[in-house]
């Protein structure tokens, strides 16, 4: 049949409007030893409905997800599909009963085009049994549900190539061709700009105006608002409550964490004073020896936190490591209190009162395996009183190890429990006692907050504001734009390795978007504070409003 | 997919510590007593394996030496050949072979019924009593050290494969101090002994500089400069001024008197004073390691070397201090095999294997000092007891190399023990498949 092509056997010529599918969960249970990670769980996803399932870290969303995914099995409970009971052993038993999920990490070959990523797991051959893949019909596939739903995405592109957006993108067309009518998000927006997520939000009402349900999970209380239709809060693997959007956010984070907490970081206005952190023509390059940081000058008041916002992989990270002496300097100089510290080794700068929470909290943060008591003196434990010449003080390091656990709120079994052990909140805890524990001039966090539960963010904001308040120059870098906005009192954009604007934190969040995005929109363009001037000129305002 | 966590989970340093409790309680008369020093070394010792791991994992490894013992004795096995009409024959065959084997290696290692009769009537000596102890002390007293120096490059996240050749270079050194410096007698000694400590840690220098400054890795540049040294022993034992002039075959000059480590317990045993400096060696890195800023940075470097560097931690500077001690404990190692009471000689193989067994030592240790300590007692009574073994019986002594890698596979594979003797798998024997994993 030339020029007449077969339509493949899933049902893509149908109309638009599906019929769609009704998801319940009844008295779901699932232990781990003796931790219930969910228990006696409740759900039920309407047709054609957004359903937004939220909680802080460790609430057992994910738990849920991988049981309703077929990834565990409940140890109580059943899972209904248009009111018929299911049973699913693995992910592909759900996707045939209909439902599909987007993971929060990515399960794309990088090296692999769009088509072969979609049909992988799923591929058709032709040819009989010399099964050859058939690539063709791949990428008519792809273009289909693209066009139908809406997503457009290059067939023939290759992962490693796309945006994150555009992969995140590809997932849910992989989804969508294996014909599923509920589409689990399992955080989909923590790795996106926001216009990104603007984007995605568009695609969620479009997949439901075709009549597709969606679960989506997410800690972020705004972007639920935005979307969803109904809010089910789950709180140490029970359902707390069912919300609708109109739900204030306080309410919301209230009933997440099963108290009152504050969501806007409180502070007074700034009073900056000298300049502490100076910056000039800094330019460093990567791992990978690509230039990472172009000329950045900055400088950071006594008194004041500057905020640094940013999608990530603009050059923030080796901008926060070549000040602390993590990675070598090219050009320019990096100036605390007047002393030049590029060049430093990492200790010397750390001793010079460079306070620092790496932004990749196991990685760089903490030892996992190291107790409590031994992280907090990470950086410290050969000074006086931890070290006495050669040998370690061990009350010391235990006394001061206990006072801190109290101070800074470290829930730990005892000073002496391994590190891995904790929440990521409070290992997160951990690294910001150690760091605040000494004298600081100049306190630097990179993503203070990220994987850490609504609770503890609020307690590292209010440390972070405590700092500023005693006269600490305090650099934030986050890719959290609300985080920036609550903390900072100047917020640097940086785009590819260069600050392209110092703003107001009330600057509107579509031009913070914006710029983000590499775009400076002509307000701020107009008003000339951008460029290698702006880190004096936008101080200077801040001092003349306090 | 995420592993959950369960919330019970304990460190992996509790969890033998509780089997200690449990296995020790019996002795125990107050509830909640203070641990003598007794039981703290004791349960270092426990701790240093799971107890049932470690013990179920001997009694494996003799279950499968005894079935080599009857297929390695011609007599035994051609009772076999009639075993249908006449069982009683091979079983007892066996059995008396079996019997008379590990007893030999029991009588070789820690005790001798006989000779402690023998005393007891006033016809042998208490140094007979006492020979079987002093042998296994003398094996044991080298495998020590390079058990600790492969153990504290461990913990500091290397991996020394090299402590053979550490070992090799620290026995050069010390026979050459031994016979060509003319020192008065306790200097002599004590300055052999550094020479042996220097040239190991020089041999473990090469490979720390070379990860730290270029990122070398050390399990390649260890393995080659274990040839290396091999080759320079060989070599350098048939140098003029080196070489025996009375011996036609490979062999140097002896050590002078003044220059052996003394013996502890007079000439009849050769227990020596190598034993108190591998015990203070042992004691030495358990202080470095636990309560020393130098060692929060080798087990700072070893568990997250981004996380040391991160707080300030010279990662390179910490690598070639690690690899230069490591080098010098097993330079220690090497200058007991001549200065002690093994060899007073260099001959090419004069080291035998302490430094390969090093790298089981610590393993079997589970990389603590106090564990390797114990773990080098066991090898050593193994040796001392196969010497007899072999003697008496004719049972080759490497059969006890068979059982010594038999224990340690079991040793690293604790799913296997558990699974072979239906036990649960614990946590602890995860985390030491983990730990075995590391090799």
């Amino acid at each position: 049949m030339p020029g007449v092509e077969e339509l493949p056997s899933s049902d893509l010529t149908a109309p638009l409007q599906e019929v769609a599918l009704k998801l319940e969960l009844r008295g779901i249970t699932k232990r781990f030893g003796a931790l219930v990670a969910n228990d006696q769980i409740n759900l039920t996803v309407e047709p054609g409905e957004i359903h937004a399932l939220v909680g802080e870290n460790g609430a057992g969303k994910s738990t849920l997800m991988n049981v309703l995914y077929g990834l565990y099995q409940p140890d109580e409970g059943e899972i209904l599909v248009d009111d018929k009971p299911v049973h699913f052993t693995s992910p592909s038993d759900a996707i045939a009963a209909g439902i599909g999920m987007v993971h929060q990490h990515f399960m794309l070959v990088p090296v692999f085009t769009v088509a072969e990523n979609v049909m992988l797991g799923a591929e058709r051959t032709r040819g009989g049994i010399a099964g050859i893949l058939d690539r063709r019909r791949a990428r008519r596939e792809v273009a289909e549900v693209s066009e139908r739903y809406n997503l457009p995405v290059d067939p023939d592109a290759v992962i490693e190539d796309l945006p994150v957006g555009i992969q995140q993108r590809v997932e849910i067309v992989k989804a969508l061709t294996r014909d599923v009518d509920l589409l689990i998000l399992d955080e989909p927006t923590a790795v996106l700009t926001p216009q990104e997520t603007e984007e995605l939000l568009a695609v969620m009402r479009g997949l439901k105006e075709s009549g597709k349900s969606i679960v989506f999970i997410t800690h972020k209380l705004g972007e639920v608002k935005a979307i969803a239709d109904r809010i089910t809060v789950i709180r140490r693997g029970k359902t707390v409550g069912t919300a609708d959007p109109a739900t204030s956010r306080e309410e919301l984070a209230t009933l997440m964490v099963g108290r009152s907490v504050k969501l806007t970081v409180e502070k007074g206005p700034a009073t900056p004073r000298e300049p502490v952190l100076q910056i000039e023509g800094l330019v460093v390059d990567d791992d990978r020896r690509v230039r990472a940081v172009d000329g950045i000058d900055l400088t950071v008041r006594a008194g004041e936190v500057l905020g640094i916002a940013g999608v990530q992989g603009n050059g923030q990270t080796e901008l926060i490591k070549a000040i602390m002496g993590l990675q070598p300097v090219l050009a320019g100089s990096i100036s605390v209190a007047g002393e030049r510290i590029d060049g430093w080794s990492t200790k010397k700068v750390l001793g010079a009162g460079v306070g620092y929470v790496p932004e990749d909290r196991s990685a760089d943060g903490v030892v996992k395996e190291f107790s409590v008591a031994e992280n907090l003196i990470l950086d410290l434990y050969d000074r006086p009183p931890f070290a006495s010449g050669p040998a370690l003080n061990r009350d010391a390091i235990a006394g001061s190890a206990k006072e801190r656990v109290e101070q800074f709120d470290i829930r730990t079994s005892s000073p002496g429990a391994a590190v891995g052990t904790l929440s990521g909140g409070n290992q997160q805890k951990v690294i910001v006692a150690r760091e605040m524990s000494r004298p600081l001039k100049v306190f630097i966090a990179a993503q203070p907050t990220r994987g850490v539960d609504v609770g503890s963010i609020e307690f590292i904001h209010s440390r972070i504001i405590h700092e500023r308040d005693v006269g600490t120059a305090v650099l934030v870098v986050s890719s959290e734009l609300d985080e920036v906005v609550g903390l900072a009192d100047r917020i640097a954009v940086m785009y590819r390795g260069r600050i392209i604007a110092i703003v107001d934190p009330d600057t509107p969040r579509d031009q913070l978007g914006l710029l983000m995005a590499g775009i400076v929109p002509d307000e701020i363009a107009a008003r000339g504070d951008r460029g290698a001037y702006a880190g004096t000129a936008a101080s200077d305002a801040n001092e003349d409003k306090s | 997919m995420t592993n959950p966590v369960p919330p019970t989970q304990r460190t992996p340093d509790n969890e033998p510590a509780a089997a200690v409790r449990t296995a020790i309680a019996p002795d125990q008369d107050g509830p909640e007593q203070p641990p003598s020093l007794g039981k703290l070394f004791l349960a270092n010792l426990w701790a240093a394996n799971s107890a049932t791991v470690t013990v179920l994992a001997l009694v494996l490894s003799m279950l499968i030496g005894a079935v080599l013992i009857v297929l390695s004795s011609p007599d035994v096995l051609a009772t076999f050949s009639y075993f249908t009409s006449r069982p009683g024959d091979a079983l007892s065959a066996s059995w008396e072979v079996i019997s008379d084997a590990y007893l030999n290696l029991f009588r070789g290692a820690i005790f001798d019924g006989e000779a402690f009769a023998a005393w007891q009537a006033g016809e042998g000596s208490w140094q007979r009593v006492l020979a079987p102890i002093s042998e296994t002390l003398t094996y044991s007293t080298p495998l020590v050290f390079t058990g600790l120096s492969v153990a504290l490059a461990f913990r500091g996240g290397l991996f020394n494969i090299g402590a053979q050749g550490q070992a090799i270079i620290g026995v050069i050194c010390a026979a050459l101090a031994g016979f060509l410096l003319p020192l008065p007698p306790v200097l002599h000694v004590v300055v052999a002994v550094l020479a042996g400590a220097l040239g190991g840690a020089l041999w473990g220098f090469i490979p720390g500089i070379l990860k730290a400054r270029a990122g070398a890795h050390e399990v390649i540049n260890t393995i080659m400069l274990n040839y290396v040294a091999t080759y320079f022993l060989a070599w350098i034992i048939l140098q003029n001024g080196v070489k025996s002039p009375d011996r036609a075959d490979a062999i140097s000059k002896p050590v002078d008197a003044s220059a052996q480590l003394p013996r502890l317990f007079g000439d009849d045993l050769r227990v020596h004073f190598g034993i108190i400096v591998a015990v203070l060696a042992t004691a030495a890195v358990a202080w470095l390691l636990e309560r020393s800023t130098l060692g929060f940075e080798m087990r700072a470097v070893g568990a997250n070397p981004s996380a040391a560097r991160t707080a300030g931690i010279s990662v390179g500077k910490t690598y070639v201090l690690l690899m230069v001690v490591a080098g010098a404990l097993a330079g220690l190692g090497g200058t007991n095999m001549v200065l002690g009471s093994t060899a007073s000689a260099l001959t090419p193989l004069v080291i035998a294997q302490i430094g390969f067994n090093g790298i089981l030592v610590a393993l079997l240790g589970r990389v603590k000092p106090w564990g390797v300590l114990a773990a080098a007692l066991l090898f050593g009574a193994l040796t001392a007891g196969g010497n007899r073994m072999q003697s008496y019986t004719g049972i080759s002594l490497e059969l006890v190399s068979v059982l010594q890698a038999l224990i340690v596979i079991f040793i690293a594979a604790p799913a296997l023990v558990k699974a072979l003797f239906g036990l649960r798998a614990a946590r602890a024997g995860r985390a030491q498949t983990k730990l075995a994993k590391g090799w």
